[in-house]
Formats: C-alpha cells, structure tokens, sequence
C-alpha cells in the first residue's frame, strides 16, 4: 500500500521537472554548421559545378552509395550522372573528407523521411545546389593545369606563362 | 647462382641483370621512372638511387644508380639507407615541382606510376611555393590525348617511340626545365604503336583518348583476360568493363607473344562492340523489314524453317573455335562451311601443313626478336600482322646485341648499345611488291610481283639446298640476289622466314616453306612463320570444311533450304552478284552475328550473339595457340554467345535429325571442348589454354573487379532501388564481384588485372613476374597446337610447281591488294576512333603509270572511280588497291582494266 502510494507520489513528482521533450518540428533543434546531414553538390564562386567528377567520394564510401559517370566540356570534367542512394548512405562523411575540389558537403539537414525507397536515390538535379556551401572562395580550377575557358593555359595561380619552344635562351 | 645482399637479407639474383631489376624481383620496393623492362636503362631520371657498399667492412658505401649498374656476386646494396632515401625524395621533389594540381581531372590518376613512386618515397607536402613551367599541349589525333604540363622528362616516350617502334614524328624538343615532348606541328601520331605511350609514360603525359570520353578510374572497372580478334596474331589483351559497357582494351603480358606492347587496332579497335550496328535483339525479316520478336518466337520460327528442308551452316574466321564447333555439330560436316572462298582456304589450310610439316622451329613472337637473318617473303606484315612486324622490327638489332656482348656491355645498357648499333649491318631482307613499314630497317628492300618473288624464293631454296628444285629462266641479277640472301641466311645461327597470304598466293607460301625446311638440314633453329588474316583462320584450318563456293552450287541446285551463317560478312568473301544469287537460292537465312552486316538485311531471322568481351571462348592463333578470352561484360538477356545459340537452334528441332546428340546436352564451355578434343582429336588440348570453370583458387573464384570497386549498392538503383545479385557465368573461374582470390601466383591465363599495392599502375607487372621479363609467376598463357620445335629428321618435301615468270599485259594490270592497318579490317572498322585513323582509299600505281589524278578500276563488281598516287618503287603492271574498301569482296589479286579519266585542267 504503501509502496503504490510512494510509486504514485514518484510519477506525479515528474509533473513538476524540466522538461526534455523537444517540440519537433514546431521546435527545431541547434544543429552545428558541420553537422552530417543531407550531402549536396556545390558550385564554385564563378557559379560552374565544383565536382569533377574525380570518383574519390565513390571509392572513399563504406557502403558503396555514391556512383558517377565523367564527362567532359570544354577541358572542365562534368559529372554526367551523380547518384547517391541515401537509403544506403550512413552519413559518415568520408566522401566530403575525400574530395579534392569542396564539390560534396554535408549539410545541417537531415528532413530526409520517405515513404518509399526509390524516392530517396537521389540523382544531380536533387543534390546540386546553387551556393559554395562551406568554403565560399576555393575553385578547384584557379589552381589546376589545365585550361577552362576563361583561364588560359598558364594562367593559374602560382603558373608562368607557357614555354617558347623555339627559345634556347636559358 | 650469383646471390646479391639487399639490407641484410640474402637474396637470390641471377647474373646479367642490372641492381634494380634485382631489387624488384627480390619483392623490394625500389622506385624508378626512366627504366623499362622492354627499353634497358639509360640512367635518365635518377630515381633509383642506392646505397652500394664495396664489402662487409665498408660501412660508409656510395650512391650509385641501380639501373646503371650490372649485378656481380656478393655485391652489398642499402636501398632502406637513410641517405639514399632522401636523394630519391629529393629527386622526386624536383620532379614534382613543376607537377600540376591535376589529379583530379586526370586519366592515370589511380593507376599513375608516379603517384605511387611519390607515396613510396614519401614525398607529401610540397615546400616548392614558386611559380610553375606550364607548356601548350599538341592534338596528336584520335588515340592519344597530350598534357605536356605533367612531364617529368623521363624520355620513356621518345626513347619507344623513336629508338623502339621506328617512328620518327615524335621527338624532344627545347633545352633544360623547358623540355618538351611532341611532334614538330600538331597532327597525328603516325606510328602503329602510338596508344602503347599511354602505358609507357609514368604518367598522364600520354592518355588514352577515347577510353577518356567513358572515362572510369582503375578500381571501378572490372577486368578479364582477353585475346585480340583484330588479326591473327593472338595477343593477350585485358578488357576493363563497367556497367556492362567496355571501357578499354589494356595489354596482357604475354612473355612468348605480344610481351609489353600491343598495335593500335588492337587496343582502339574495341570500339564495335558498343557500337549503334550492334545486334541487340533477335530480328525477324518480314517484307523487307527486320521487326524484332521475342526469343521464344525466334525458335518457333527456326523450327518450322528447320522443317522445309536441308540446313548448311556457314562458319567464320572471326568466330570463337566453340561457335565454329557447335556449328559444325548442328549441320554435320558435309554441310559445314567455313565461311572461305576456296583460294582463301586453301591458302589457310596449306599455311596449317606446312607449319605442320616444317622440319626446324616455329618461333614465338618473342623468339622472333632473336632472329638474326630474317627473309620476308610477300607479306606486309606491318599491315596484316602488326605486332609481328614490331618483333622483327627488333631482330635487326641481333648484331648491336652480338657486338655489345663481344664489347662486355650489358644488353640492358640501352644508350650504349644502340650507339654500337648504329654500326652493325641488318640482316633483314624484305621482299614485298609494295612498300612495307621494315624497309627503313631493312638490308634489302625488293619490289617485284608476287610470282617472281615466290620464284626467287624458291631460287634462294635451291642456292641453300641443291636438291631443291631450281628456278628456270633466272636473270642473272635475280640469282645474284638469290646467292646472297641464302649465304646470309646460312651464316645465321637463328634464321627466320616470314610470309603469309595477303596476296593469296600459294607459290609464295610454299617458297617460304622450301627456304626454310632448306635451312633447317643444317640450322634446326631456322623459323617459318606464317600470316593468317583472321583471329581464328588457323583453328578454322584445323576444323576443315567446305569452301563457300561448293555452298554456292549447292544453293544453285536448290539444295540448301536454310543457312545459318554465324559472325561472317559473306559480302567480305563473295562479290555482289554472288551474294544476291545466294539469298534468291536458298528461301531461310539465318544469320547469327554480333554487329550489323549487310546480309542482315535479307535474313529471314537475325539472332544477337555476343562479342568478345561478352563471353568467354577460345582461338587459335596463327602460330598455333589456342588461347582462352573470358567475359567481362553481362549483356542483357537475349544476347548470348554463338555456341549457345546453335544449341538453341537444336533444342528446337527433331533430336533424330542432330548429327552430335551431345549438343543439346553441353551445360559449359568445358563441355564443347570435351566434345571438340573427341570430335577433333588435334584440336583437344584446346581444353587446356586455360583452366577449367571450376577452378578455385584458396577454395574461391576469382574476383575479376578491385577489392576497391566503387557504387555496388547505388549503380542499378535507378532501376530498382533493390540489391540484385551479381551477373555469374558457367563457363569462367571468376566471379562478376569483388569477391573472391586475387594474387600474382594465380595462372596466368586468368589475370584480370596488375595491382600488387603499393603498386597501382601497369607496372605492378613486376609482381606477377617469375623473372622481369621472364615467364609469369602463374606458369604459361595458353597453348600450342603444333609443336614449337619441329622434326629435324623428316625429309624435306620440297614443292615443285614454281610459277611462271609474271609477264606485263598490255590492256590490264595486276590488281594487288593494298591491306592497311586501319580500314581493311572488318570489326576495327565500326570503332569510331579507327574510323578517323583510316585514311580514304586510293589507288597506288607506278609512278610511270600515274597520268591523271583520277582513275577508274574495273573489278568484278563494276567500274570504281579512284585517286591515283605514285608508289615508288612498284613494279610496272601493278596496280595497288586498298583491301575491302573499295570493293568489299576484294581482297586477293586480279588481272583488271584500267581506265584512263581525264584531269579538271585538261578537259577545258
């Protein structure tokens, strides 16, 4: 009797505690810029696709989620498809730690529910944003060898302009 | 056995060799860039710095260059000595200071021989904080792409290209940091060997152009031992698939064939196999028209066709020996044909006897390059048999290498060899009617038609071995040349002939076959070898059959009432009128293909059969070995391979009409081979080119992707988001995944691939190597059909029927064939980047012939209006025209008319 009473007494007691109950999504919780949410593709300052299409992320996934076919425009490699299979995806980051150019990020969202499964293969249309993400300044193609339009061979930081093969002049 | 000290550890070596030769194949990791086993040392890039200490006392030691020095007994190197490591991280700094931020967006990138030598020397952070050389790059055609930026002057490319292939349009150019390697203007890499620069270079100097436009890295793909179809050569190829697509064709190491270099058409060549004339359906001809039909109603209506009447199954040449064979058994051998016409066979079928016959050796590939007098008798072999002109190519250097053995320099000194080259004479003697890519090497050069070359051959016969037939009505200079070409071949140790049947002459076989059993009573070393046109021409031989033109009488007699034709282009062997009688005679064509021909077209069922990288078969090489080609690629369902859709075809029929019962009965390959060494008792130890599909390996398969592969669980899921299992077949040892045995011990015939970490790129090689360039670790590739060394004690059977002077006609000419490397062959054809390569057909005449720009050629076929160029050299009454190009059934000499057209400039 008097065990109930105590047990009673006990539960009420928890009516008066602070609550730890978040009110989500009413109430959205703190998440930290580097928090390993939904993965997106950026684009660099210029506003061309960062990713080129290097494969490092597919190969640096534990699971095997990301695939990719290169393809090539004007000197710049293109992702021709990039797909994530987030059904897969263990959000473990490898693939943003493995990427040469910023391209793939992870980001503070994980709103990713689905009620069926082929809606979660996400192709580049759904990953490619319009922004840098995290590193607004680096172009992966400011510093490579190879030209773009706009960058002439030679013209990348830290380049001298291409040899006259026909100097001998030391 | 000479035994070297390598940091304390006793290892085994063998004299002759240079330190780090040694170091590799003691399992050391030693990093180089400058050495190739097929190049030697030139002691160029530094970077295989060692420690050698003078003996046990001496503890200081100096830096010497491990290419550059010889191996002696006792020799005790450091490559793990402090100060050596940091002259090599040294080196590779300086190397990388000019190095671009590439990686990313570049094609070796994963399998680059220089990644792996900067992880293996250490080098991580780059301190260099200055500005870097850049250099424009060169558009060098639609093999190799250029990206002159990422050089690091190793001199690997010039040193192949120039000093290996004989190419001259490739060069180095400028001075000290600015060094540059190209042509002198942009354009085309001309030599037949220019895509080998994308495995020679350490780097991403050279890369593979159209593997770049379905660009995948190295661990993504999937890898299968593979056997080029584009000649008759048998080279060893490895074909990388992903996403059931091929990527590329690498080179296999081989050590008795193709060894470390492949042509061009064999690794640009791939290109049909996806292309948009693939058959990717089973088709029906109904009015005119090819609709497609499911693969039930295919066999329904092969059955009721069946029914009519006699079924003749016409073979191929290009065919796997398994679809021959299974042919073969569905029609039985009175109404198999080989898909030849009759001089096409007979040529193939004598080339087989008197290989079968030759009392002296029957060289390898490799052996070849040993030769140290070579006569090549009416065979551009440059063109017909590529890789093969490339060894021969190399034979010429037997006496530099003689010489430098006398002058106690090591064959491997490159640099120093070739200068005591530049003095030695060659002993390579090429007898062609037209221009062949070896005169620039050659002591002699010959041009005459091909009957007064078979006769100075049999000329040259009888000069060795009087009691070969003589050659009557002889000029004087002819007997001259005959006298010196036979006091050369006789004062050889290693003699070599070569012909083939680019001309389809049986005179000019037969003579190299009289030279050579001629030689071979006093050399029993002397070689014949003999080119075939097809990848599988000698496992045809070896089945036998019935010429295409008996298939025609019986047509004719309205005996046939459907033909199953598997993987021929009948327009390639018969001329037009002849293949529209053919398809008028008999009411069912079944033909049974795995690209688009013309004869689809009037087919009343068309069935998709699979190419070469779709399955796995056997072919047999021109000398003899059968070798086995596995699958990479999974296609869909209808697709399968020949064999198994003659199976097919008899399932559907009576089982009293079969002629082999156990057809319907094979479940593997294994078992068509069982049937084929029963059926064809020469023929069975085909079995053996590889081992069987139930080989294991540490009781697994083996894995034909990287432990690496990328994209497992996302690459269908467009499709279907659920896991599928992966694709198997019944006939090969390798699973289709990840899983399973990989190692350099396993056979050698089922190598999918180099990687031995941290060897990444081609020259992970090394690993797999019993001895660097010596036989794999894994034993043999392959098999030989005919023994390699022949019966010294057999009589030589000389033939006697020696042609007939050729005599100038006053009205026509002698129409040659002019078979190029890119555009006579028919599968190399539907792969784009061959297409851009092959230049337009036209007509070569002697320059005294040559009067207007144009002119038109009379063939069977009808009048062809041609460009005409002046070939130097040619005999006068010879006409050259391209092989299959211009009349596609064209491809042996003819007598034919010409016709003058006059020029723009004259007419007005």
């Amino acid at each position: 009797m008097l065990d109930t009473l105590r047990t009673l007494f006990l539960t009420a007691l928890h009516a008066f505690h602070r609550r730890a109950t978040v009110q989500y999504p009413e109430q959205k919780p703190y998440l930290p810029p580097r928090y390993r949410g939904r993965i997106i593709l950026s684009r660099d300052p210029d506003g061309a696709e960062r990713c080129v299409a290097c494969n490092l992320c597919a190969v640096a996934c534990p699971v095997d989620c990301i695939s990719l076919q290169k393809t090539e425009a004007d000197g710049r490699w293109y992702p021709e498809y990039f797909r994530i299979n987030f059904s897969r995806c263990i959000f473990c980051g490898f693939c943003e730690e493995a990427c040469p150019t910023y391209a793939i990020q992870l980001t503070p969202d994980f709103e990713m529910g689905e009620y069926a499964r082929p809606n979660l293969v996400y192709e580049k249309d759904d990953l490619l944003i319009s922004g840098t993400g995290k590193y607004p300044d680096y172009s992966f193609y400011h510093v490579a060898g190879i030209p773009v339009p706009g960058k002439d061979r030679g013209a990348s930081e830290r380049e001298r302009p291409p040899v006259d093969l026909h100097s001998l002049l030391p | 056995m000479t035994s070297i000290r390598i940091d304390g550890r006793d290892c085994p070596t063998r004299a002759g060799i240079n330190l780090l030769q040694a170091c590799l194949e003691a399992g050391a990791n030693l990093p180089y860039f400058c050495w190739h086993p097929e190049l030697g040392s030139v002691g160029a890039c530094r970077q295989c710095a060692i420690k050698q200490f003078s003996g046990p006392d001496d503890t200081k030691g100096r830096i010497v260059m491990a290419c550059m020095t010889p191996v002696s007994e006792n020799t005790i190197i450091s490559i793990d000595d402090p100060e050596a490591r940091d002259f090599r991280a040294s080196i590779i700094e300086w190397m990388m200071v000019n190095h671009p931020h590439d990686c990313p967006v570049c094609e070796e990138g994963g399998e680059c021989h220089l990644q792996d030598m900067t992880v293996m020397t250490g080098h991580n952070t780059r301190r260099y904080r200055f500005t870097k050389r850049t250099h424009r790059n060169q558009d060098l055609g639609p093999f190799v792409k250029h990206e002159m930026n990422r050089c690091i002057a190793c001199y690997r490319c010039v040193r192949f290209y120039r000093d290996y292939a004989g190419g001259d349009d490739l060069a180095v150019f400028a001075s000290h940091d600015n060094v540059y390697f190209g042509r002198a203007e942009d354009g085309t890499l001309e030599n037949a060997f220019s895509g080998n620069l994308v495995e020679i270079c350490p780097t991403g100097v050279f890369t593979d152009k159209p593997f770049s436009t379905t660009y995948s890295r190295k661990w993504d793909m999937r890898g299968a031992p593979s056997v080029c179809v584009h000649c008759a050569v048998g080279c060893n190829t490895l074909v990388n698939a992903r996403e059931e697509t091929l990527r590329r064709v690498l080179n296999r190491y081989n050590t008795d064939v193709n060894r470390y270099l492949l042509c061009d058409r064999g690794r640009f060549g791939h290109g049909f196999v996806n292309a948009p004339t693939r058959i990717r359906t089973p088709l029906r001809g109904i009015g005119g028209q090819q609709v497609p039909i499911s693969m039930a109603d295919a066999l329904t209506t092969f059955a009721r066709m069946a029914a009519q009447g006699r079924i003749v199954g016409i073979a191929s040449p290009r065919a796997a020996l398994e679809t021959c064979f299974s042919l073969h058994a569905l029609v039985g051998p009175q109404h198999f044909c080989t898909g030849q016409t009759r001089q096409e066979q007979e040529c193939t079928e004598l080339a087989h006897a008197l290989l079968a016959r030759h009392p002296g050796a029957l060289p390898t590939l490799h052996e070849m390059e040993s030769a140290d007098a070579v006569v090549v008798l009416g065979e551009d072999v440059c063109a017909t048999a590529p890789r093969l002109g490339l060894s021969l190519r190399q034979s010429v250097r037997q006496a530099s290498l003689h010489t430098a053995d006398e002058a106690k320099v090591p064959r491997w000194m490159d640099a120093a060899v070739r200068t005591l080259g530049a003095e030695c004479p060659s002993a390579l003697h090429v007898l062609t009617p037209a221009p062949t890519g070896l005169d620039d090497v050659a002591a002699q050069a010959l041009r005459a038609a091909p009957d007064d070359i078979a006769r100075l051959g049999f000329a040259i016969a009888h000069a060795i071995d009087p009691a070969a037939p003589p050659v009557t009505d002889l000029s004087q200079d002819d007997t001259q040349l005959a006298a010196r070409i036979a006091h050369a071949l006789m004062a050889a140790r290693r003699p070599l002939v070569v012909s083939g049947m680019q001309y389809g002459s049986r005179p000019l076989m037969q003579a190299a076959a009289s030279i050579a059993a001629a030689l071979a009573h006093t050399t029993p070393e002397t070689g014949l070898s003999l080119v075939l046109p097809e990848c599988n021409s000698m496992g045809l031989a070896m089945l036998g059959g019935l010429p295409l033109e008996t298939v025609m009488e019986q047509a004719r007699a309205g005996e046939i009432s459907t033909l199953i034709i598997t993987e021929n282009d009948l327009t390639r062997h018969l001329s037009p009128a002849d293949v529209a009688e053919l398809v008028a005679a008999v009411p069912d064509i079944v033909v049974i293909d795995h690209t688009e021909t013309p004869l689809c077209q009037q087919a009343s069922l068309v069935l998709p059969a699979s190419a070469f990288s779709e399955c796995s078969g056997t072919l047999v090489s021109q000398e003899g070995r059968a070798q086995r080609f596995f699958q990479a690629v999974f296609p869909s369902a209808p697709i399968q391979t020949g064999w198994r859709w003659v199976q097919a075809l008899a399932r559907s029929l009576d089982p009293s009409t079969l002629h082999i019962t156990g057809l319907t009965g094979w479940r593997d390959l294994d078992d068509v081979l069982a049937a084929l060494g029963v059926a064809f008792p020469p023929l069975a130890p085909a079995a053996q080119a590889a081992p069987r599909a139930n080989y294991r390996m540490d009781g697994q398969k083996l894995r034909s992707q990287t432990y690496r592969a990328s994209g497992r669980t996302v690459i269908r899921s467009f499709i279907n988001v659920h896991d599928q299992p992966p694709p198997g077949s019944p006939d090969m040892p390798f699973s289709s995944s990840m899983e399973g045995a990989y190692g350099p011990d396993m056979p050698a015939a089922l190598v999918s691939g180099y990687q031995a970490s941290p060897w990444n790129s081609v020259q992970a090689l090394n690993r797999f190597q019993h001895e660097i360039g010596g036989p794999m670790r894994g034993g043999d590739c392959g098999i030989r059909l005919l023994p390699g060394t022949g019966h010294p004690d057999a009589k030589p059977a000389y033939a006697t029927d020696i042609p007939r002077p050729y005599a100038l006609q006053a009205d026509t000419v002698l129409v040659l064939p002019d078979t190029r490397l890119f555009g006579s062959e028919e599968l190399s054809m539907f792969s784009p980047p061959v297409k851009a390569r092959a230049t337009a057909p036209a007509m070569g005449l002697p320059a005294s012939m040559v009067t207007s720009s144009h002119m038109v050629l009379h063939l069977d076929d009808g009048p062809h209006v041609l460009p005409v160029e002046p070939v130097p050299g040619l005999p006068a009454g010879i006409a050259l025209c391209p092989a299959h190009m211009v009349a596609r059934a064209f491809r042996f000499p003819c007598m034919a008319r010409l016709e003058r057209i006059a020029d723009e400039g004259e007419r007005s």
